[in-house]
């Protein structure tokens, strides 16, 4: 399973085809990343498979949490929840996760 | 001897397309490819003479949103593209 | 951090043709990453570019109304397009993908001479 998974995954980490992601794969790209995934991690993640499929690119923190506000209100918009679910760099951490390509214009 | 003349630029390249259409015969066909396509347009089309025999390719129309906006006659696939080239004698390539 | 400055990204080519139109629309989204305000100025082919039903998987390339859809989310709402231009197609304001701002030849040249950095794509 884990070498299986290693070579649908560019040098980054992400996924080189958008078509390959399933819940396994994110569930285990996860556990690499120490994240346990909940329901709250769950809607982000759909999220950005659809902001994709709507813009065909991988958004930068501020439309990250513009969508989400927008979607999921405000509260789950702020930088603070998205850093709680995904530390570090959320747009990439959590774009990684979605199956997306790495966000180009993120800091 | 007949000659298809392909054009690939946009509108604001006015110069390049009055060379084309002052070279042009009367057995000859324009065939409008890539961002030439956009000359399809009514108003640009309404400075082209009448008998001018022209076409464009429709995968380069469809990819600009053209569909809607322009004569379906003047469309041809690939393969017409490909019939075009083996029935003139010779291409002209304006670009 | 320096006071944001008023950035105008300019474009006059018609999309596909040339990465163009692409450029225009991935340096004013870094723009807004860097909370810089940003325009967009559509000339000549340029307005072009803001045709609805664009299908560029066809020719292999990816949908610039995407992009442009993503904008507002990105906080870019200034997008003008040369009014002249869009008579010199005989394209209507309602066939745009995008809500836009029409201006004459001498509101363009006031946006330009108003802005801190005019960048050409």
């Amino acid at each position: 399973m884990t070498s299986s998974i290693s070579e649908l995954l560019d040098d980054e980490g992400y996924l080189r085809n958008l078509s390959d992601w399933s819940e396994d794969i994110a569930e285990h790209l996860a556990q690499e990343k120490h994240i346990q995934l909940t329901p709250e991690h769950w809607e982000i993640i759909y999220l950005l498979r659809r902001f994709y499929q709507n813009y065909e690119h991988s958004p930068a923190m501020r439309p990250l949490c513009k969508a989400v506000a927008l979607d999921l209100g405000a509260e789950k918009g702020k930088s603070l929840h998205l850093l709680k679910l995904f530390p570090g760099s959320p747009a990439k951490v959590a774009a990684c996760l979605a199956g997306l390509p790495k966000p180009d214009n993120c800091l | 001897m007949t000659s298809l003349h392909t054009l690939n630029q946009a509108p604001s390249n006015a110069s390049l397309m009055q060379s084309c259409l002052s070279s042009l015969q009367p057995d000859d066909t324009l065939l409008l490819i890539e961002d030439g396509v956009y000359w399809l347009l009514d108003t640009h089309r309404a400075k082209f003479p009448i008998a001018l025999n022209i076409k464009a390719l429709r995968l380069d129309a469809q990819a600009r949103g053209l569909l809607p906006l322009v004569p379906e006659v003047d469309l041809i696939e690939m393969d017409e593209f490909v019939h075009l080239s083996v029935t003139h004698d010779k291409i002209v390539s304006w670009f | 951090m320096n006071a944001p400055k008023n950035i105008l990204l300019m474009s006059r080519r018609a999309p596909y043709g040339s990465s163009a139109a692409r450029d225009l629309l991935d340096i004013a989204l870094t723009c807004s990453v860097f909370e810089q305000s940003v325009a967009l100025l559509l000339l000549d082919d340029g307005v072009l570019q803001l045709l609805t039903n664009q299908d560029p998987q066809v020719i292999q390339q990816k949908n610039l109304n995407s992009l442009q859809s993503s904008l507002s989310l990105y906080d870019i709402e200034q997008i003008y397009v040369d009014a002249d231009a869009l008579t010199h197609h005989g394209i209507r304001h309602s066939e745009l993908h995008l809500p836009v701002t029409l201006l004459n030849k001498v509101e363009i040249s006031q946006l330009i001479a108003n802005s801190d950095v005019v960048l050409t794509v």
